[in-house]
């Protein structure tokens, strides 16, 4: 990509973005099969089963993640640290590596799908652990790459500054990779299996990915609205005290019902109700800081999505999450379509956007800082793509969550969890209807990110005005 | 101008609350995790050993706890054979091994995590499915050999695909769901009523 107006740093940057756009659109479509079986379930039977698609759907989402958020560090991180990016040609082959070995494991995933019940299947096909079902090559790869990651971002910031955005993201960067350790064995007991599982999954997205989050929306407040660096970063120590001093011991809300010791009840319980504060603490800032620059920013639609992370995050991760996650209630909802409501929106809203708020600074600074403020030519589309996003989203996250109500009371509390419990609320019309409405938010999301990928490859081509200077307040 | 901050307000006090608050956090995580390791492995306080595939396994409602609880009876051997507590554990873990090679979490939930596509297994030994105590062993190894054949839907139409399951892995998959149902799931399910606990 010779781009004239791009560092090196940030030419590498796009290439995560464009991966992640990809993996992105991959989520999206492995989803709608994989609601479309929820309704027609003899769909793709015995060619690409429900397992499948939804491990690609999960996967997807996952990686692009990550993508996403590799690239946005390797996209602030010359600007930070004020010196060129060391050990980039590490950095450049550690993407190709990590692209490569995607590409293998989900062609894996869709052509072999299953094996016998060996260590050989463990290391070469799928480990069936929900959200960590990469094989075991693949993992150690993930970690080597990590690694990579994070050697150019530590030195980076040895030979330049350091930043209170830096020190954070750099040990939050330590404790990311040496956590992904903690889900690469094989146990027989199940106990202890989803013990530690509980540890990558829940201290990555409720601890070290909000915080990551953090740190990246601490940055782009600096450069799309102008706030000052010492505000941002205080508010980036609160979040840290209260993001970590309640999503560590929040883990205990998944330690109820896998065989854990009953003190987890009290433990996770209390740590679960703490976890939305630092969300409603973002929240009150993000808008704070938009509204003291009367929402005057160089960027329309990144602070559009911006506004949406902030928002999007307090309600999926924040109410959607402590809905459910208390034992008084979870007794009944644990395993349930709740779930699923609650995973949507969250990953949603406190990831998805943040990425593609992201995605459009960076696609500023690709075609040369340009307008992208009102009167933009096709602006329509940004604003369309973000209304149907959110909108799907949001309406899928209603009907599951409708189907959860359901699901909890026929299944659980009427039937007694049974699998005639389960079909009876399965098989219910209001569960079905939920699913229908589901599929019908599916598809309107779908369009959505079709209409995004389309604008991210064309916004402000062509654009001759510059991008307003945003002064500090 | 900084003179005029508070100190509950600046950027160091709050840095130092962070690197505490996280310190300490983890810190207390290291130690419950120590407990719960100690409480969890097998054979322990909460989940039984795997010779526990050897003995009748059902659960009950607890008056004093008010909750269910996995019941341990009589000897009652899967597939007529008594196994040592070294066979019994290389059995189940050929099972979970299965399990997750089968990918069968992307359907079904274990202990409530997992897909929402097909059924809980954590009790799965227990479902009043399998008609009767008697009928169950032959029913389950069936139905995991061939699941469309076998396939009960319950009017749902959704079927298990046939995941080329061998003999010797089905008897695993079997002892593991036998030995996972033993496991004190803090009463979870809630209301359930097993196999042989009527109605």
């Amino acid at each position: 990509m010779a781009n004239p107006h791009l560092s090196g740093g940030r030419k590498l940057a796009l290439h995560y973005f464009g991966v992640a756009m990809v993996l992105f659109m991959a989520q999206l479509l492995f989803g709608l099969l994989a609601g479309l079986q929820f309704i027609f379930p003899s769909f793709l039977y015995e060619i690409l089963d429900f397992n499948v698609n939804r491990m690609v759907h999960i996967n997807a989402m996952v990686v692009w993640m990550l993508y996403g958020f590799m690239g946005s560090v390797y996209w602030f991180l010359e600007d930070e640290s004020g010196v060129e990016i060391v050990g980039l040609k590490w950095g450049q082959l550690a993407f190709w590596v990590l692209t490569g070995a995607v590409a293998v494991v989900v062609l894996v995933y869709l052509l072999i799908q299953i094996g016998s019940g060996s260590d050989t299947s463990l290391w070469l096909i799928n480990e069936g652990r929900e959200y960590i079902e990469a094989p075991r090559w693949a993992d150690i790869g993930i970690v080597a790459v990590m690694l990579v990651f994070f050697y150019n971002v530590a030195a980076t910031f040895a030979a330049g500054q350091w930043s209170g955005i830096a020190g954070v993201l750099t040990l939050d960067l330590v404790a990311l990779a040496g956590l992904y350790l903690a889900g690469m064995f094989y146990v027989t007991n199940i106990s202890v299996d989803q013990y530690w599982w509980w540890w990558v999954i829940h201290l990555w997205v409720e601890a070290t990915w909000e915080v990551l989050v953090g740190c990246i929306m601490a940055w782009s407040l600096m450069k799309l609205l102008g706030v000052r660096r010492q505000v941002v970063q205080t508010w980036l120590y609160i979040e840290v005290a209260l993001m970590f001093g309640s999503g560590i011991l929040g883990l205990g809300h998944h330690y109820f019902w896998i065989g854990t010791p009953e003190y987890w009840f009290t433990i996770g319980g209390f740590f679960s109700a703490l976890e939305p504060i630092p969300l409603v603490a973002m929240v009150v800032h993000s808008v704070y800081d938009a509204g003291v620059h009367r929402f005057k920013n160089s960027n329309h639609p990144a602070l559009a999505w911006v506004i949406a992370h902030a928002f999007g995050n307090f309600l999926g991760a924040g109410v959607w999450g402590f809905m459910h996650t208390l034992p008084q209630i979870n007794l009944y909802t644990h395993g349930t379509q709740w779930s699923a409501s609650h995973g949507h929106l969250a990953f949603f809203g406190a990831y998805a956007t943040i990425n593609i708020a992201f995605f459009y600074l960076a696609a500023q600074q690709a075609r040369g800082n340009v307008w992208m403020g009102g009167g933009l030519a096709d602006g329509w589309r940004w604003k369309a793509a973000l209304a149907l996003l959110n909108i799907g989203v949001m309406g899928m996250t209603v009907a599951l969550l409708i189907a959860g109500y359901e699901q909890s009371f026929i299944e659980r509390a009427v039937e007694g969890s049974t699998w005639a419990g389960y079909f009876a609320a399965q098989n219910h019309p209001w569960f079905i209807q939920a699913m229908v409405w589901r599929m019908l938010f599916g598809l309107v999301t779908l369009t959505g990110g079709g209409l995004l990928f389309w604008d991210l490859l064309t916004i402000g081509r062509g654009e001759q005005r510059l991008a307003p200077i945003i002064s500090e307040a | 101008m900084t003179e005029q901050i508070p100190r509950w307000a600046q950027e160091s006090f709050w840095k130092k609350v962070a690197v505490w608050v996280t310190g300490g956090s983890f810190v207390l995580l290291v130690i419950l995790t120590f407990d719960s390791m100690a409480k969890i492995s097998a054979g322990g306080a909460k989940v039984p050993a795997y010779s526990v595939i050897n003995l009748d396994v059902s659960y009950r409602y607890d008056k004093a706890k008010q909750r269910f609880q996995p019941v341990i009876g009589a000897e009652a051997p899967l597939f007529g054979k008594l196994l040592s507590e070294n066979e019994a554990e290389q059995l189940v873990s050929l099972g979970k091994k299965t399990v997750q090679a089968k990918n069968c979490m992307n359907c079904h939930t274990l202990l409530g995590n997992g897909a929402y596509y097909a059924p809980d297994l954590t009790k799965a030994w227990l479902d009043q499915g399998w008609i009767a105590k008697e009928s169950r062993e032959q029913m389950m190894l069936n139905f995991l050999l061939d699941p469309e054949n076998n396939a009960r839907t319950f009017g749902s139409n959704r079927k298990m695909p046939n995941l080329d399951i061998s003999q010797a892995e089905a008897e695993a998959v079997i002892a593991f769901l036998k030995w996972m149902s033993a496991i004190d799931t803090n009463g979870f399910p809630h209301n359930f009523i097993a196999l042989g606990e009527g109605e």
